[in-house]
Parts: C-alpha cells; structure tokens; sequence
C-alpha cells in the first residue's frame, strides 16, 4: 500500500519510491527512505495533509506526495 | 618581494570567516545571537530573496566574522534562495571569501535526519565544528548520544549545547580557536567515483583559466533538475545539458544519482547514529501532551479560531490608544511649530511636510509590533506550522499552500508585515502570489475611510431587532470584497502568469517549546527598524512632494485678500461672533489655496478621467494626493471642505460639507452611488507607499510593485464605475 493509505496510529515501513526526480530527493534527504519506520499520526480535519512521524520528528505530507511512497504494514 | 608584503597585509587584515549552517528550528539564530550579540547586522545578497545575518565576534582575543545561513534540510538547490548556501560555502560571494570554519547546528533529539546536512559540508575540505544543540531536550526524551564517540565517527569536533540557556558556548568558542590555529581537514566523500566525474566535467566544460568549481558541478550532477544544473544550462547552454546527461548515465545505472546519493547518507548516518546513541524510556513531553489537545480534529480547530480572533482583536484594541497617542504628539508638534515658526513655507514644511509626514508613517509602528510579536511567538513556540498545517486544504482553493494564511491574516492591519511575513512560504511562485493578494486584505488606513463616507452617507438602519445595522452590513461587506479580490488575484496569478507545477509542501512540525524573550524582543525590533528606514524614507519624500503640490503656488495676493477680511472683521465683531468668523475665514484662506495650488489645479485636469465615476475636482484632487497613503484622503477632505485639517473620521463638520457639497449646476456631488463607489475604489486601490517599497524590497525588483499598482488602480477604478453605474 502506499503511505496516504495508512491509517493514524498505524505504523509502517517504506519499501520504495515512486515519486518524479526532485520530490524523490526532498523526500530522501528527509529520511523517507527504503527501511525508515513511518507513524501516521493525525490528517488535517479535511483529511489532508497529513501528519507523520519518523526518525524522531513529525512531517506534514499532502495526499498527493504520500501516494508515491509504498509502505509495508507494520505490527 | 615588496608586492608579496603587501597582498600579505591585505590578507592579515581579514576576518577569519565562520559560517554557521543547520536545520531549520534547531536554535541556530538563537546560538547566532549568542555568539554575536548585538554586534550583527542583516541585510540581502544580491538578486535573492533571502537575508543575510552577519557578525563578529572575538576568539582567544582574535576577532572573526560570523555568517548565519538560512536553515536548510540540504545543499540541494531547487531555487536562487536555496542556492545562497552553496555559494557562501564555496566563497563567491562579494568579499565574503571562503570559510575558514563552519559550524554546523544539529539537533540532539533528531540526529538523523540533521546529520544529513552535516554528511554535505564535511565533504566541502573546510573545518567544521558540530554544535549538538538541545541536549536537554535529547535527555528528556531518553535520547543520551556520546558526543566524544560521534566525534570520532564525523572525525570533527563535537561540542554538547543548550543554546537557549546559554550553555557550551564557551566550548564551542574553544572548538573553534583550536580548529581555526590548526587544522588537517581530513577526505571526506560518499563518492569518490561522482567527485571525479565532476572534477573531469569541470575541466571539460570550462575554457581553461576560466573558474568552474568542481563542486558546482558535482552538486548539478546528482541534484537533477535543480539550481545549480539551471546555472551550468545558463552558462555553458547546450554543451551541459548533454555532458550532465552523459555522465549521469555512465554512473546512474541502478537508479537516479539523487536516490543513490541519499541512499549512501543514510546508511554511513544510521551506523554512526546506532553505535553513539543510547535510547532509555522516552518520557511523554509537554510538547506531546501540548500536541494531543492542539491536533484534535474540533478542539484544535476551535482553538486555532480563537487564536487567530485573538491576534486579530489585540493588534486593533491593544494598538488604538498608542496609535492615539502618536497621532497626538504628531498633532500637538505640528502645532507648536507653526506657533513658533514664523508662518510661511517652511513652518508649512516642516510641520505639514515634515511632521505630518513621519507621524502617518510612525502611527502605524504599534500595530506592526504587536503583530510581530505574535507572529515571531507563534513561529517560535512551533504553532505557526500547525496553523498551515490546518489551512492548507482551504488555502489550495487559491493555488496557495497553508502558508499563504498567516502573511494574509496579518495583512489586516497592515500589509507590510503581512508581506515581509511572506518569507516562511518555501515556494517562490506561491511566495510571490500571496505578496500580490495580501494589499487587498482590508487594512487598517482603509478603516477611516470607510468609517467617513458609511458615517455620512448610508442611513442608520437596523434589522432582526438592532441585532445588524446596515452600515456594519457595508463594513462587513467591504472587508469581504477584499477577501474576495485577494483570493481571486491569487487564483488567477497562479492559473496565469506563475503558472508552474504545483510545489511540494512538506512541512516539518517543530515540537512545540517557549521562545526565548531575548530572541523574540530582537526580530520585533529588526522588522520594527526595517519597516521604518525602508517605508519611512519613501513615505518621507513622497509626503513632501505632495506637501509642495497642495502648497504652491500660495499667492500671495490670496493670503492679502484674506488679511484686509480678517481686519474688516476685527473692527466690526467681538467675542464670540470674531471667533467664528475668524475660524471661518481661516478656513476658507486654506480651501482657497488649494484650490489655487498644484494639487487643486491636478485635480481639475485629471477631473474629466474620474468624471465617469461620478467625482468632481475635489473628490479627484483628494484622491490622487491619497495615493501615498490612503489614509491622508480624510485630511485632504478636511481641507478642501474648508473645515480646518485636523479633522476625524468621526467630525460632525465634514460630514455635513460632503453632503453639502454640489456640482456647478447646483445638484449634489455625493449621493449614495459615489460614496460607494469610492469606498469599492478605496478597497482594491493599491495607495500605499510603504506597501508599494515593501513589494519592491521583497522581490529585489520594481516589475511587481509596478504591476500590482497598475492592477490595483486599474482594478479599483473599474469596480467604482460599475458600482457607480448600478447604484445610481
């Protein structure tokens, strides 16, 4: 599934990315890379953006900019 | 041998520089500060958005120059802004030279992804010094990192701080003597094989003895479709677009070069981070706690509506009795000069010109305070993005991002901050569409105006049992006609001429923490400084301008006629009866000169392209002086109505001469439709000289002041005509 579909409190793992050239760095150099633990914590009350948590930190993404990152479900 | 002597002098006499580099919310500013204290000035390089922070400061006794780049997550340049640090680091820019240190701020409780940053410049060749910054905050979260160990790993020296209390800097300084006196830099790359690569393109594309730096290349390589590749198509044009493209296909087999660069980062970070970290039980801090009531999806919202009712209640309630104030010392100076002075052109100078001048610009010093005051806490406790974390969806119905919101809120007092605070919106295009909406938000000079003209001219009617009166039903529709014109003005900007790819928005969301005072006192007073030199200074010459025209050419055949009247009136009244009539004599010498004067007479030659809208010369007259500052309508007004110039919005007798008021053939000059009208002007009209120079400041160029003015006045006239043609 990809990163929008995750639900808040949910948590998973990125397994790879799909996004165009300059939002594939922005979001690497971030720490959105193959193996980065991702939270989802809240979306915005109309359901975008929303609010992740990795590596310590919390980061807002829109819809359109989560769908290119493919997580896998994490316990 | 002498020539040698001297370049060495030359060379003794500069500053060791230190730049200090870093993510943003990781109390950069505040260590910056530290470290300079007052002794620092900011200013903008040239041809970019951005500010530059520079200062000095002493150590082991020796002097050095200290730069503070804008927080940045990477040296991968998308835009002119972000490309500053490149080229700070690379020393091309001014006289600035290239670093002798960097300090690079990383923050403890996030170390990942702030190590980053730090994998970029280690591989500049320059010392670096990392300041491992909110170490409490680290502890508090069960975060112990090893700063000896995390040395060893990034081979520099790490040095332990709590910027916010002042704690490690005398460290830090002592860092910075030792790497400054002595300094092995040690190799440092992720990719030899890209280094190379870029060293030999370098030497292909540039002719030699022509300067190109390798890193510039190294940085166009692996930052596809990013600034510094844009600068190397301006330059070598074809030639790099396909060179760039060759050799990224020789090393990019297993993917873009960017993803294999960030790849390599963040498996050289995690083994660094996973062997000097050690991670206890994270205790719940007051950030998460703060977090969990803020981010509610009804509390949250509600809380941000208050908040934001909040800022907008006390920048008007908090702000009027000082702005009273001023206004009142502007007034009582003015008139003490003109008791003192002996009366003429210059007592008119400097009390007109001069006095009134400032204090139209100063009056407004208040309200931009307070606002910055919210607007820096609110950026400062971690809210700020929260709120654009909240508005973004409803802000894209615009084409903006949630970070057009605040600059846009702000604006209701007063467009300058609101513009200058356009500097948190990341996207250039976005950025520059929202300077363009937020003149339209309903300002505070545009109160008056409106308070004068619905005073006299729309009847006092109430509905729903005086629970809405008509007039508060046209202020409110006024202040909506400004939304509407700034949203649309953004919509149709971005669908036009800043059409672009929609930028990405990601947004960090800071953990919330108090500002520090300190801080806080210093950015108010930096925006407070800049708001008055730089709005001040074209406010100034353009109130003496318009000071001369509504001044000369004072015949002195006007001022006799009234003399000889004001004598026949002393020896034929007393007492109160004089009084009078000496007020109104007063009175009717000023109206008379203006009438008379540059200004009058500019009023009735432009009278015929206003005639449509149904104005007459002194409507006009009024107007075009007005356009400096909106606000200066009602005193123009007041003078030509013949009612003395220190009128109000409230005065009984202005009101009364505006309805009075009548064309040659005897009907009335204002009805209904051209109160209307004007106000509907009054509300897109870009008449403001400290907005028009804030524009200018804020995009380093005269094109978009002098595009928004003419859209606005154009805009604005429009609008009146078609107002005016419907309600009349």
């Amino acid at each position: 599934m990809t990163l929008d579909q995750l639900q808040p409190s949910h948590r998973g793992r990125v397994t790879a990315l799909t996004a165009p050239a300059g939002l594939l760095q922005r979001l690497m150099q971030l720490g959105l890379l193959e193996g980065t633990e991702v939270e989802c914590i809240r979306r915005a009350p109309a359901g975008d953006p929303i609010e992740f948590r990795l590596l310590g930190y919390a980061l807002s993404l829109r819809r359109d900019e989560a769908r290119f990152v493919q997580v896998e479900a994490l316990p | 041998m002498s020539a040698t002597s001297v370049e060495l002098g030359i060379d003794e006499e500069r500053l060791p520089l230190i730049v200090t580099i870093g993510n943003p919310n990781t109390g950069k500013s505040t260590l910056f500060n530290l470290l300079t204290g007052l002794r620092q000035k900011v200013g903008n390089y040239p041809g970019v958005t951005v500010e530059s922070h520079v200062g000095e400061t002493t150590l082991d006794g020796r002097r050095v120059q200290l730069v503070d780049l804008p927080g940045t997550y990477s040296l991968s340049a998308h835009s002119p802004d972000e490309m500053v640090a490149v080229d700070v680091l690379l020393g091309r820019i001014g006289d600035l030279g290239r670093p002798d240190a960097i300090v690079v701020v990383v923050d403890a409780s996030n170390l990942r992804r702030n190590l980053y940053i730090a994998s970029q410049v280690l591989e500049l060749g320059i010392p670096v010094v990392v300041a491992l910054n909110m170490v409490d905050l680290a502890e508090s979260r069960g975060i112990h990192i090893e700063a000896g160990k995390l040395a060893e790993r990034l081979s520099c020296p790490v040095v332990p701080l709590v910027a916010s209390r002042a704690k490690g800097i005398d460290a830090l300084k002592a860092a910075l003597a030792e790497v400054l006196k002595n300094n092995p830099v040690p190799f440092v790359s992720f990719s030899t094989t890209i280094r190379n690569s870029a060293a030999a393109l370098a030497r292909e594309l540039a002719p030699a003895g022509e300067p190109l730096d390798p890193y510039e290349v190294e940085r166009a390589l692996i930052d596809e479709g990013g600034y510094a590749e844009t600068r190397l198509h301006q330059r070598f044009g074809a030639a790099a677009k396909s060179a760039l493209a060759r050799v990224r296909a020789e090393l990019g087999a297993a993917g873009p070069l960017a993803a294999l660069d960030a790849r390599a980062r963040y498996l050289w970070i995690n083994q660094a981070v996973d062997a000097v970290e050690t991670r206890g039980a994270a205790r719940a801090t007051t950030s998460d706690r703060i977090d969990r009531a803020v981010g509610h999806p009804v509390l949250g919202t509600l809380l941000f509506l208050l908040l934001m009712a909040a800022v907008f209640q006390s920048v008007f309630a908090w702000a009027a009795p000082l702005m009273d104030l001023i206004d009142g010392a502007a007034a009582a100076t003015s008139d003490w000069i003109k008791a003192t002075l002996p009366a003429g052109a210059i007592a008119s100078l400097v009390a007109d010109g001069v006095v009134a001048g400032v204090g139209s610009v100063v009056v407004f010093l208040p309200q931009i305070l307070i606002l910055f005051a919210f607007i820096i806490f609110l950026e400062d406790s971690g809210y700020m993005a929260r709120a654009a974390f909240l508005m973004d969806r409803l802000m894209r119905w615009c084409g903006l991002s949630g970070q057009s919101f605040i600059p846009m809120l702000s604006s209701f007092a007063c467009a300058v901050p609101g513009i200058m605070g356009t500097r948190v919106i990341a996207d250039p295009r976005d950025r520059l569409a929202t300077i363009l909406a937020a003149p339209f938000m309903t300002c505070s000079a545009r109160l008056p105006v409106y308070a004068l003209l619905i005073s006299a001219f729309v009847p006092t009617r109430s509905y729903l049992g005086g629970l809405v009166n008509l007039q508060g039903l046209v202020l409110l529709g006024l202040y909506l006609l400004g939304i509407a014109g700034g949203v649309l003005t953004a919509f149709l900007l971005k669908r036009s001429l800043l059409r672009g790819p929609t930028p990405p928005f990601l947004m960090e969301l800071p953990p919330y923490r108090l500002p520090n005072l300190k801080s806080v006192l210093y950015r108010m007073w930096e925006r407070a400084r800049m708001f008055l030199v730089r709005a001040g200074t074209i406010i100034f010459t353009v109130a003496i301008v318009v000071w001369a025209l509504a001044y000369f050419p004072h015949w002195e055949s006007t001022t006799q006629r009234f003399a000889a009247e004001r004598t026949q009136a002393a020896q034929t009244l007393s007492g109160e009866d004089l009084d009078a009539a000496s007020a109104d004599i007063d009175h009717r010498e000023a109206a008379t000169h203006l009438e008379e004067s540059l200004l009058g007479n500019i009023g009735r030659a432009v009278a015929p392209v206003f005639h449509p809208l149904g104005w007459d010369w002194k409507i006009s007259a009024a107007v075009l002086a007005s356009f400096p500052a909106r606000e200066v309508v009602i005193a123009v007004l007041g003078t030509i109505y013949a009612v003395g110039a220190d009128v109000d919005a409230e005065s009984p007798g202005l009101v009364a001469r505006i309805r009075a008021s009548e064309w040659p053939d005897g009907s009335k000059v204002f009805s209904l439709a051209v109160a209307l009208g004007l106000m509907v002007f009054y509300a897109f009209c870009l008449q403001c000289a400290a907005t028009v120079a804030t524009i200018r400041r804020e995009t380093n160029s005269w094109r978009w002041p002098a595009f928004a003015w003419v859209y606005m006045t154009l805009l604005g006239y429009a609008a009146a005509y078609i107002v005016y043609r419907l309600a009349s």
